[in-house]
């Protein structure tokens, strides 16, 4: 699934983007290791709302997030329509919970706009870059900040 | 330098080193813990050459050299010392034990062949 | 593929290192006790020397003078020039504790222990009391090795000397024992030029009156080429002592002179100088046919026969080197249990591996059962033998990663020695067991506990000499470090024979603290217990040693988190003992698989003393939150894990219910309430740390036979996290 291989020049950026209800989100690909279709996750007893639980990723213990209850928005839900990210930032590996994945988009990086600075908008802080494909406005997250490490301690 | 050698050390360290400067020339190497083992180990060869540790649990280097030297058939094998010391009075002691020749450790490669070569031809 | 082979010793050396320091440590020990043979100081002198000489090799400066000095003195105790006394030994003791940090320094490229002053001048004053013998000269220089394998000893043709040199020499007594041989002489000769050979045999005597063991001949060569003296020297290196050298220079590529003169001199008595002789044609060198030197030596074959890898003859601990050597046979072993070095990460590896393989299985045999195959079929037979077989593979691989305890328990004598010094106590450290293996990574998370609690023993449960005298002990105090295998669980303890834990004081402190009601009646046992409590420390003054804010808690926890169990004894005015209590294998764990809230997770077997279902009379109420089931005589306080795991809200009845009776560490216990059991079974743990974090009361996860991932609870930690109130302070409210 990964066209991670393909050659890149440092001017172009690949974005993974994907569904959360209506609006569309999208992340470097470069961090994106599978995409994987729904399953239940077991969930962890005192972890934030956002962290649905882990699931078992060919034997390894994977959390996972509800992306849109991290980006402070109505949760996923989970079901069989849903798709796991799997994500990696240095050491850590998680798999973000979204709607649907859209498409792979390789862009110049002087399409990439600074985001409005909306104190309002819930995604706010997760928010590194805005983009217009195709008259539809894409947000590329930043997944450090949806990441950060030992996010999923208990109270 | 296709000459077999016998090496004899208990640092496995010196023993590591010995095999990386001899076998990269081209020697076949032999390798023993000590003294006694050094005798086993003779038993079943015929080195162009013997080097040998002083400093050895069981038998130590001059034991060893004696020992070496009263084998029928091994009074003429070339038998290189190995010491951490230059002191005149060790190496009288190795030569009385029958040692031809000797080398420094740490020993340089280069220097340890050229030694090697020097005995042996 | 970059590999460096030099860089690969390195680290073999640092394995070796740590062989040496602890047949040091032994040697010490054994001299401590009173050792006297020879052999002893033997091994202590090799153990400095053999570090002194493989570090010289990688230049690491700092270490070698260390040791070069510690060795000094070890000379002289093994020529007898010096007695092992008792402070000799307790100054070679100090003294193999910085060659040891100095070996850790260098490894790790860290800076030199700043403190080692005093004990150098120590080693140096023992050294210097024996000066009336050999100061031998020492030519010591730590060189660095390059095998870079640059052609030996390039002649300088700079300083090319004349044309031709006149060489004479004569062996002398000692030239052939020592397997010297004039032919290899005079090819190396004919390496540095083209010689011309003639054999002086003057000394010959008649056939009859020979003694073919007398070096009776000699050789004059006459050598053309561009070398030096020094070149042409070099050639007689070894031999200068044996044999009657002569070098002449010979100016320019003169026409041999056809003096064919008697030698000036008879043979082997008469040293010729060395130094050079006008030439002036005196050189008997003649137009004899010259001995040809011979192009090529050609050497004895090197036979095909690689040493055969049986296994090195180490009785070292069985695999842990970093070195990336695949099954490296040193030498062919002699007597002892061959060992092989592996690459630890190749162990790790087999390990998860293995750990798949369980999971695999069990998934297997879940499907198995699912296909709905009679008990005794051919399938459920075979698969019956697959089970046992992988179990069986499952503790061989487990047990491939179990060292020796030996280290560890050398290190802890150091902590001993150490803080006995500090606090001016005399403490004796004895040790059963360190042959007892133990899971790696077990044991590098147990130093740490360990090393706090000899810390304390020393500090805390030894009292000091003068106390001891007055209450009639012997005036050493004694801790016990002891290892061994029991009911395949690795039990270690630290006893001391100290004055035993002052539960008056505790109680005190504990109350003050308000960690229990001030008329809460507690056992002798619940009142040890009480040093576990977070915050606690009976400790008037911080001492040096113990005021690190490392409480007991901190301590309990880590040997939790391995999966063990740690407990507290103590006999007033006779000491103190800690029972540690750990699984052989961090792997896999023996675990109940239960259903709560629809959730399946599994409780670690060695948690579980007994299982029960419950009437509505079993359980009481005893306020809103908190309900204790009768257990025969006592109450146990009662946990419903759906609501503690936040599943779901407190059940309103218990009523049917099924409890899992738990132990605490304490010896309290606590009844969990689960919705049903579904199984025992063995299951693989899998880290959550890494990725989630710590979650209080969960120890780790499994992937179960269908797939799905199952917490594994740690139960002790699921109670103490649930009321937030110590459970002996329940017991108190109920009276």
């Amino acid at each position: 699934m990964n066209d991670a291989m393909t050659p890149r020049t440092d001017a172009e950026v690949e974005l993974l983007s994907f569904r959360l209800a209506e609006q569309e989100y999208s992340i470097d690909i470069m961090s994106v290791r599978e995409i994987r279709g729904w399953t239940r996750a077991t969930p962890l007893p005192h972890s934030p709302a956002h962290v649905r639980g882990v699931i078992n990723l060919r034997g390894t213990v994977l959390p996972v997030v509800d992306l849109s209850t991290r980006l402070g928005m109505a949760p996923v839900g989970g079901d069989a329509r849903n798709v796991i990210i799997v994500v990696q930032i240095g050491d850590t590996s998680a798999g973000l919970l979204v709607d649907a994945v859209s498409d792979i988009l390789a862009l110049p990086r002087s399409a990439l706009q600074p985001p409005p600075d909306l104190a309002a908008d819930a995604a706010h802080g997760f928010v590194a870059a805005l983009t217009i494909v195709e008259g539809r406005m894409i947000r590329v997250l930043d997944l450090a900040a949806v990441l950060p490490p030992g996010r999923a301690d208990a109270a | 330098m296709p000459l077999t050698v016998l090496a004899v050390d208990d640092s496995r360290t010196i023993r590591d080193m010995l095999r990386l400067a001899l076998e990269d020339a081209g020697c076949t190497l032999h390798l023993a813990e000590d003294g006694v083992h050094g005798l086993e180990v003779l038993q079943g060869i015929a080195p162009d050459a013997i080097i040998t540790d002083i400093n050895m649990p069981r038998l130590d280097g001059f034991g060893f050299i004696e020992a070496v030297r009263a084998l029928p058939g091994q009074r003429a094998t070339p038998i290189l010392v190995l010491t951490t010391e230059s002191a005149p009075d060790l190496r009288a002691r190795a030569r009385a034990a029958g040692a031809t020749g000797w080398i420094v450790k740490p020993f340089e490669p280069a220097k340890l062949l050229h030694a090697l070569r020097m005995i042996a031809g | 593929m970059a590999h460096d082979p030099m860089a690969e010793i390195r680290a073999s050396f640092f394995v070796e290192c740590e062989e040496l320091l602890e047949s040091l440590q032994d040697a010490l020990t054994a001299l401590d006790a009173g050792a006297q043979d020879s052999e002893t100081v033997h091994v202590v002198f090799r153990a400095v020397h053999s570090i002194k000489g493989g570090a010289g090799a990688f230049s690491l400066t700092a270490l070698v003078t260390f040791a070069h000095r510690f060795e000094t003195v070890l000379d002289a105790l093994r020529a007898g020039r010096l007695a092992a006394t008792a402070e000799a030994v307790r100054l070679f003791f100090r003294a193999a504790d910085l060659l040891q940090d100095h070996v850790i320094a260098a490894r790790d490229a860290g800076p030199p222990p700043a403190d080692e002053a005093e004990v150098l001048q120590a080693l140096d004053a023992l050294a210097g009391s024996d000066d009336d013998e050999t100061a031998e000269v020492t030519d010591f220089q730590p060189m660095a090795l390059s095998f870079d394998f640059a052609p030996p000893i390039a002649p300088d043709l700079a300083a090319a000397g004349p044309a031709a040199w006149q060489i004479r020499f004569l062996p002398r007594d000692g030239f052939y024992p020592s397997g010297n041989e004039p032919l290899v002489l005079l090819r190396a000769l004919a390496r540095l030029g083209a010689i011309e050979t003639r054999c002086l045999r003057e000394a010959l005597p008649p056939l009859d009156a020979l003694d073919p063991e007398q070096p009776l001949l000699g050789w004059s060569v006459r050598l053309r080429g561009p070398s030096n003296e020094a070149e042409v020297r070099e050639v007689f290196e070894f031999v200068e002592d044996i044999c009657d050298i002569g070098i002449t220079a010979l100016p320019g590529e003169a026409a041999p002179a056809p003096a064919d003169a008697a030698p000036a001199d008879p043979p082997a008595t008469t040293a010729l100088p060395l130094a050079d002789r006008s030439a002036g044609g005196a050189g008997p060198a003649a137009p004899a046919p010259p001995t040809p030197a011979t192009p090529a030596p050609t050497f004895a074959t090197p036979e095909s026969a690689a040493p055969t890898p049986t296994g090195a003859a180490t009785p070292a601990p069985a695999p842990a080197a970093p070195a990336p050597t695949p099954p490296a046979a040193t030498t062919p072993a002699a007597a002892e249990h061959a060992t092989v070095r592996v690459d630890l990460d190749r162990v790790d590896r087999l390990v998860n591996l293995v750990g798949e393989l369980v999971i695999n299985q069990a998934m297997l045999a879940q499907s198995v059962t699912e296909a709905g195959l009679p008990a005794n079929s051919a399938v459920m037979n075979g698969l019956e033998a697959f089970m046992m077989l992988t179990r069986d593979i499952q503790d061989s691989v487990m047990m491939i990663r179990a060292q020796p305890v030996k280290p560890l328990f050398q290190r802890l004598a150091r902590i001993v020695r150490e803080s006995s010094a500090a606090l001016g106590k005399e403490v004796r450290l004895l040790t059963e067991g360190e042959a007892t293996e133990v899971d790696k990574t077990v044991i590098e998370r147990l130093a740490d506990p360990l090393t706090h609690m000899i810390r304390n023993a020393v500090d805390h449960g030894l009292e000091r000499p003068e106390a001891r005298l007055a209450a009639g002990k012997p005036r050493d105090g004694v801790i016990t470090l002891s290892a061994q295998h029991r009911a395949g669980r690795v039990l270690i303890e630290i006893a001391d024979d100290g004055a035993g834990i002052d539960r008056a004081r505790v109680r005190e402190i504990a109350v003050a603290k308000g960690l229990i009601a001030a008329d809460a009646a507690l056992s002798d046992a619940e009142t040890d217990a009480l040093l576990f409590l977070p915050g606690f420390s009976t400790a008037t003054t911080v001492s040096a040693l113990s005021g690190r804010g490392v409480g007991m808690d901190v301590v309990r926890q880590a040997i939790q988190s391995l999966g063990g169990r740690v407990v507290i004894s103590s006999d007033p005015g006779r000491g103190t003992r800690f029972s540690i209590s750990l699984p052989l294998t961090l792997a896999v764990l023996d675990g109940m698989v239960v259903k709560v809230a629809g959730e399946t997770l599994v409780v670690p077997l060695s948690a579980i003393l007994e299982t029960a279902t419950l009437g509505a009379e079993d359980v009481r109420a005893l306020g809103p939150q908190t309900s204790v089931i009768r257990l025969r005589d006592a109450f146990v306080p009662l946990y419903d894990l759906g609501a503690e795991l936040g599943y779901r809200s407190p059940k309103p009845s218990y009523d049917g219910g099924i409890v899992l009776l738990c132990a605490q560490e304490n010896g309290n216990r606590a009844a969990l309430v689960v919705d049903a059991i579904m199984e025992q079974r063995q299951v693989v743990i899998k880290g959550l740390q890494q990725s989630c974090g710590r979650i209080p009361g969960v120890a780790a996860a499994t992937i179960l036979g269908d797939g799905q991932i199952a917490l594994i609870l740690d139960p002790a930690d699921l109670v103490h996290n649930a009321t937030g109130r110590s459970r002996v302070a329940d017991l108190a409210l109920a009276g």
